[in-house]
């Protein structure tokens, strides 16, 4: 392990948000998720116009609408309000990123647990299957597997699954063998409980903090991810409303018309920025104590 | 030593064996649609069938897969469909440019990283520390098409002092340079700092720091003669560990600039289906991870005389 090493803490979710407090920049990066949350769930009530509705071509931001409101955000090439698109945007990547990253750890934590308390033969395999998948350039997997497999929201999923658990078994891996040694995971296993209980009652809860840390910032780079994909080209599939997408389209007209590729990318850094931030003051309050 | 540099070159033959396979079978298992892919979809099932036949693509899975390995080996990726070109000689002047690209992000990143990061953990919990941290957050959180979109919106659209495009049609220019490597810089310092710190921070509260402190050296002589040394060492890992991170960023930015590297030669080839050349750069851009993984081990286990020296 490079760098901090993660410390253990018996802290539930809920406690460790309230700790947040104490983290003004952790704050500021939960009030920007809170914000992009906000609206992908309130979308429908929020967004002026229907994402998909054809309108005004090439509208600069400001421009007066047909029904008499305004294109505040502009509008794109094929005449559908900019700002609608990027608040239904929201909701399509906060469907997606936290799905994926959940998913994810799911599949990372069980073999993470399975490395590190079974030890022996399945340890080595799955770590050394770990390290091979880590190695790989991930953009160049994602891209020869979405190519080969079709662009579909399932596969960008499963690729993103592909891809990430790796990592997250790493960490888990590493914090279950530190709590295996504990006291209380002897007593356990002398109580006589199964493994499954051992590794999902016992191990995992305690290992929960670096864990909330590290899914913050895994939902940013699988927002990056997803977003790298739209834009070239290979992520979800239309019609939803995606950021990269839109960054994508408007490329081509970006001299004259800005605003399509502009705000769209304000809007996917700012999502990540809080993600990011909202990790690092985590990471800082679960260091104080 | 010896011992683990061996072990760490095995490691490396077995990741690119895998990488190898994988990649052999997902590509080229299905012959017919392999067939489709070269010859185009106009051909008919007759000369595809011909040129299956003639390309010995009927016999076993196995066999064909250590013909394909043997012939790569020998630097053979075979032809390119789309470019009409060996993929040899298509791969080697891309492969340049994009090494250009990387090497000159690094050579200015990781000066820039490595004083941002000893700036911030030499006083950690400072203002100083805080602000150099969330500085780096936010350059980090900006993926590299989102940073090229507002750079070049500043620079190319509005101000118009740079190029938009980095395609270099008539021939090599610094000033299509400027862009690329700004974003990836922007994007990657932020990382590598952040591990400086970290790395750095730890040094600071060591035994050994606390003497140098109490024998009454100054300030900067703790920090430049004793702390830098061993802090050093995780970022030089992070670094060689950021390569296939690097490599990443490096196919967006060149696609958003049109910068011919390889990353734009593997969207052109994936997109168009072109398999040989999705192969060859493949295989390329992994070997390219791989070693530099394994020579940041070995560096690393260098460096650090605990282990040299056990």
């Amino acid at each position: 392990m490079i760098g901090v090493k993660p410390k253990i803490l018996n802290r539930g979710f809920l406690a460790t948000l309230i700790n947040l407090r104490e983290s003004p920049v952790g704050l500021i990066g939960a009030a920007i998720v809170l914000f992009w949350v906000v609206m992908a769930v309130f979308a429908p009530l929020i967004a002026p116009y229907d994402p998909l509705a054809i309108q005004t071509p090439f509208a600069k931001p400001g421009t007066s609408a047909p029904d008499g409101g305004l294109f505040l955000l502009g509008t794109d090439q094929k005449g559908r309000d900019v700002l609608s698109r990027i608040i239904w945007g929201s909701r399509t990547v906060l469907i997606y990123a936290p799905l994926a990253t959940f998913c994810a750890y799911i599949v990372g934590i069980a073999m993470g647990l399975a490395a590190g308390y079974r030890r022996g033969w399945v340890d080595i395999f799955l770590s050394r299957m770990g390290d091979i998948i880590l190695s790989f350039p991930v953009l160049i997997l994602y891209i020869i597997a979405i190519q080969q497999f079709g662009r579909s929201n399932l596969n960008i999923v499963i690729a993103i699954i592909f891809a990430s658990a790796p990592g997250i078994m790493r960490i888990v891996r590493g914090l279950t063998l530190e709590i295996r040694e504990r006291e209380y995971i002897a007593a356990a296993q002398v109580r006589g409980e199964p493994n499954w209980w051992v590794m999902i009652v016992e191990i995992l809860p305690n290992a929960r903090g670096p864990l909330i840390v590290d899914s913050c910032l895994r939902i940013g780079y699988v927002i990056i991810t997803i977003g790298i994909l739209g834009f070239l080209g290979l992520g979800l599939p239309p019609p939803d409303p995606e950021w990269g997408g839109m960054i994508n389209q408007g490329r081509q007209v970006a001299l004259m018309f800005p605003h399509m590729t502009l705000f769209p990318a304000i809007a996917l850094s700012t999502l990540v920025l809080g993600f990011n931030l909202m990790a690092d003051g985590l990471r800082e309050t679960s260091l104080k104590d | 030593m010896l011992y683990f540099i061996l072990k760490r070159v095995g490691m490396m033959v077995l990741t690119m064996l895998v990488t190898s396979i994988v990649l052999f079978l997902v590509l080229e298992i299905n012959i017919e649609s392999l067939a489709v892919k070269v010859l185009g979809q106009f051909s008919t099932d007759e000369q595809r069938l011909l040129w299956l036949e003639n390309n010995g693509y009927f016999r076993p899975v196995y066999i064909r897969y250590f013909e394909w390995l043997a012939r790569i080996l020998q630097g053979d990726f075979g032809r390119s469909v789309v470019f009409q070109e060996e993929v040899s000689v298509l791969l080697w002047p891309r492969l340049a440019r994009t090494g250009l690209l990387a090497g000159l992000v690094l050579a200015i990143a990781i000066p820039i990283s490595i004083i941002l990061g000893i700036l911030a953990g030499m006083k950690e919990g400072s203002a100083q520390d805080r602000s150099v941290s969330v500085f780096c957050i936010i350059t980090t959180s900006v993926p590299e098409f989102c940073s090229a979109t507002l750079i070049s919106w500043v620079f190319v659209f509005s101000l118009k002092w740079l190029p938009g495009t980095s395609s270099m049609i008539s021939g090599f220019s610094w000033t299509e340079m400027i862009l690329p490597v700004l974003v990836l810089v922007i994007y990657d310092f932020g990382y590598i700092a952040r591990m400086t710190r970290a790395s750095m921070a730890e040094v600071m509260q060591s035994q050994y720091i606390r003497t140098a402190h109490l024998k009454g050296l100054p300030f900067h002589k703790v920090v430049l003669q004793h702390g830098l040394r061993n802090a050093l060492i995780a970022p030089f890992t992070v670094i060689m560990l950021q390569i296939p991170w690097l490599l990443s960023g490096v196919i967006v930015t060149e696609y958003f600039f049109a910068y011919k590297g390889i990353g734009t030669l593997l969207l052109d080839a994936s997109l168009r289906h072109d398999v040989f050349l999705i192969e060859a750069i493949t295989l390329v851009a992994v070997f390219v991870a791989v070693t530099t993984q394994a020579l940041s081990d070995i560096g690393y286990m260098y460096l650090n005389p605990k282990i040299r020296f056990s």
